[in-house]
């Protein structure tokens, strides 16, 4: 009990360190090679549906106009943000990653999840907040893992770990039908989320052929297989069409 | 010849599974018993997707996933045998699942639940801990005032409202969003209806419940809470005790005669007049229309309890039943929708129909005059040569009308009504519907006299659960008795006859006493 207080508090103070850290792979080990690349977008842009928060003021107070869900969100330079980026394979047999002993956190603020996708190491504690201070339920609809559905009614966090690779699990808050959240579990680093830029860079690979992963939860998924050696860096790009 | 006798000793020599308190577990047997009694809703493998199906909200469990609702054991944790075989022996109540236990042998019902776990891999992995959780015992005082205060505070600080609604019904605001882990949609339980709920209704199984979640559902488990010291194991307690209060002591007993007492002065016609609360109440439940096309497998109104009086010249009736939507509700549209996209109906072949903003509907069914016999129109709305007599009630537009059911195509409104006032508050509709007792319209209008049995029968209509026309829910006959005042010589003939036997007895005595004293005498 006391334990996880002190998970709460500390996990308030990694937050500035950790929130740039979600969107980027963990720091390489030594050296090693990159793939870096962005993901464009292309075709028609969804609309997306607005969501509706007249039940729950403390959540609509945070927003200027009326928010919307982020099921397809366009980057202003035509590349699409919340694309989930990973070796799929291509790793040397039995390669194994520690995971950190810091948690990755995922927030509920404004009844939306911060981050909207996200990645975590199988082990890895990922740190569940309640910024909001009103009821959510968080439900993981995992398969590989098995699931868990907890319910955090005041401003609180919950530590969860996954104990096996999935991509991806499924968050969801049943109180709030629209809030969803998408987190990719893998046994090493090699992942990466695109931003704002819509960019991705995959840090600190050993020498390989590797299979890249382009992951949306919309336009699902696209692959690339790239050759590195030394510390040299490629670049890939992906291309996603609005239907 | 040979396989045979081999396939006898391999059947004759089940293989214990270690670590089950169940010993003596043959997943080659169990397969036997599935495949004949189970597989027809579950599926041959498994995945809760047998003929019968479809037909089904909540769907039949797919055990591929190993998830499971009623568990001892944390959320997301797989059950423990004890689980399985609970919901196998006592079923789940308000679904479609039965209780095995008199069907099948012990034996027979362990060695199903152990091929049941088969489905999935989880159970052979070696690294799930199952583990039921320790559940402490409920603090005294669970029905005291104050306990119940305590808890209702909780149902509203941890956010029950939300989907079971202010009063439990399952009303609240985000109850029409609701879908489990398949994307079937999902009620929120109503809470005033406890022998209802799939883990058992007591006081027990609501804070187990509470603890461990329902997995696959939107149900969370709250036991984080305790441990994050939000509420004590005790204020759970009381939230769980709160919820059992708000069904009757026990589960309401079928009855077949609804006494209506006669009252002095007049019928109350509100439904909110406190005279109602004097009246005993009488639950009759409801099926799913299922004889006649459109069929309707999963009705949303699971009974309706009655309650009538008379003075002598007019009758009043209450009928009241849980219904989450005061229909038609345009913020229940899409939650119409997908449940008629996931119960299979036979429309037509192809599109299930569209969701549209029907009513909620009430119909109260009569004979048209009082059977001498037991002799009784068809119950499924009469047929055309033998109709019924009927009260339909609407709630949109709000009124009721009087007329003859021709079976269930043909309603022929006739021109004498009853008069209909209800209020619908917190997922619940009262209604009272009132008439004469006679009327001059003897040929078609039953004329409700006391001291007979009165043929009566139940319809109901959830609109916003795509419920119209013959997809509907049915009660069969029952009977509705009008008590007549009891006369005044019931009271003072046994008093009278008290008196002549006290009097009768002392002339005895007396008698008695002189003769002997006569004898004494002499």
């Amino acid at each position: 009990m006391r334990k996880l207080g002190a998970v709460a508090v500390t996990g308030a103070v990694l937050a500035l360190a950790l929130a740039a850290w979600t969107r980027q792979p963990p720091a390489p080990a030594q050296g090693g090679a990159t793939i870096s690349g962005k993901v464009k977008f292309t075709g028609a842009k969804p609309a997306l549906p607005k969501i509706d928060m007249t039940e729950e003021p403390k959540c609509k107070a945070k927003y200027q106009g009326v928010p919307t869900e982020e099921t397809v969100v366009i980057n202003p330079n035509g590349t699409l943000a919340n694309v989930f980026v990973y070796v799929k394979s291509g790793l040397p047999a039995g390669y194994t990653a520690p995971a950190p002993a810091g948690p990755v956190t995922l927030d509920q603020d404004g009844c939306r999840y911060h981050p909207h996708v996200l990645g975590i190491l199988v082990g890895q504690p990922l740190a569940i907040k309640n910024s909001d201070g009103i009821l959510h339920n968080i439900k993981a609809k995992a398969k590989a893992n098995r699931p868990f559905n907890i319910s955090q009614p005041t401003t609180m966090t919950s530590t969860k770990t996954f104990d096996k690779p999935e991509i991806m699990v499924a968050l969801e808050c049943n109180v709030h039908g629209w809030m969803r959240a998408w987190l990719g579990v893998l046994p090493h680093p090699f992942f990466s989320v695109t931003g704002a830029d819509g960019s991705f860079t995959l840090k600190g690979l050993p020498p390989g052929t590797y299979t890249i992963e382009a992951w949306h939860e919309k336009y699902l998924t696209q692959t690339a297989t790239v050759t590195v050696a030394g510390s040299e860096t490629k670049t890939t790009d992906f291309s996603f069409a609005g239907k | 010849m040979i396989s045979a006798l081999l396939l006898l000793a391999l059947r004759a020599a089940p293989f214990p599974i270690p670590d089950s308190p169940f010993p003596l577990q043959d997943t080659t047997k169990g397969k036997a018993v599935y495949v004949k009694w189970c597989a027809g809703c579950h599926g041959d493998a498994g995945a809760g997707d047998g003929a019968a199906a479809a037909y089904m909200l909540p769907r039949p469990r797919n055990f591929t996933g190993g998830l499971y609702k009623i568990r001892t054991t944390a959320s997301g944790q797989l059950p423990t045998d004890a689980d399985l075989l609970r919901a196998i022996d006592d079923g789940l109540p308000g679904s479609a699942m039965p209780g095995w236990k008199g069907r099948l042998s012990d034996a027979e019902r362990r060695n199903v639940m152990a091929y049941i776990k088969t489905f999935s891999s989880f159970f052979a992995d070696t690294s799930q801990h199952v583990a039921a959780l320790k559940f402490s015992s409920p603090p005294s005082g669970g029905t005291g005032d104050q306990a119940l205060k305590v808890g209702r505070q909780f149902y509203d600080s941890i956010g029950c409202r939300k989907c079971h609604g202010d009063q439990g019904r399952g009303d609240g605001p985000s109850a029409p969003t609701l879908k489990d882990d398949a994307d079937f949609p999902i009620f929120a339980a109503d809470l005033h209806q406890n022998w209802r709920f799939r883990g058992g209704g007591s006081v027990e199984d609501i804070y187990r419940r509470l603890r461990t979640g329902l997995d696959g559902t939107p149900m969370p488990s709250f036991a984080d809470l305790i441990d994050q010291k939000f509420l004590t194991d005790e204020e759970l307690w009381r939230l769980a005790q709160y919820v059992r209060s708000l069904s009757p002591g026990a589960a309401p007993e079928v009855r077949d005669v609804v006494h209506g007492p006669q009252i002095t002065g007049t019928v109350p016609v509100s439904p909110g007049d406190s005279a109602w609360a004097r009246v005993t109440r009488y639950w009759f439940p409801l099926a799913g229309q299922v004889i006649h096309t459109s069929r309707w497998f999963v009705p949303a109104v699971s009974g309706v309890w009655v309650q009538a009086v008379h003075d002598g010249k007019t009758l009043a009736l209450r009928v009241s039943w849980d219904d989450r939507t005061e229909s038609p509700d345009t913020a229940w549209l899409k939650f119409e929708q997908r449940v008629l996209e996931t119960v299979a109906g036979d429309d037509s072949a192809g599109s299930p129909p569209r969701a549209e903003p029907w009513p909620d509907q009430l119909a109260v069914q009569f004979p048209r005059h009082l059977p001498p016999g037991m002799e009784r129109p068809y119950f499924l709305m009469g047929t055309a040569t033998d109709p019924v007599y009927q009260w339909r009630w609407t709630s949109q537009p709000r009124r009721a009308v009087a007329g003859l059911g021709r079976g269930l195509e043909r309603f022929d409104t006739l021109a004498g009504a009853p008069a209909g006032e209800a209020t619908y508050e917190h997922g619940e509709w009262r209604l009272v519907l009132t008439r004469a007792l006679a009327t001059p319209d003897t040929a078609n209008e039953v004329q409700l006299e006391a001291g007979r049995a009165i043929p009566m029968a139940f319809f109901a209509w959830d609109g916003s659960s795509g419920e119209h026309g013959s997809r509907m829910a049915v009660s069969t006959w029952y009977f509705l008795a009008l008590d007549r005042p009891t006369p005044p010589g019931v009271f003072i003939s046994p008093v009278l006859a008290m008196l002549v036997t006290l009097g009768l007895g002392l002339v005895v005595v007396r008698r008695a006493q002189r003769r002997s004293a006569a004898r004494s005498g002499v």
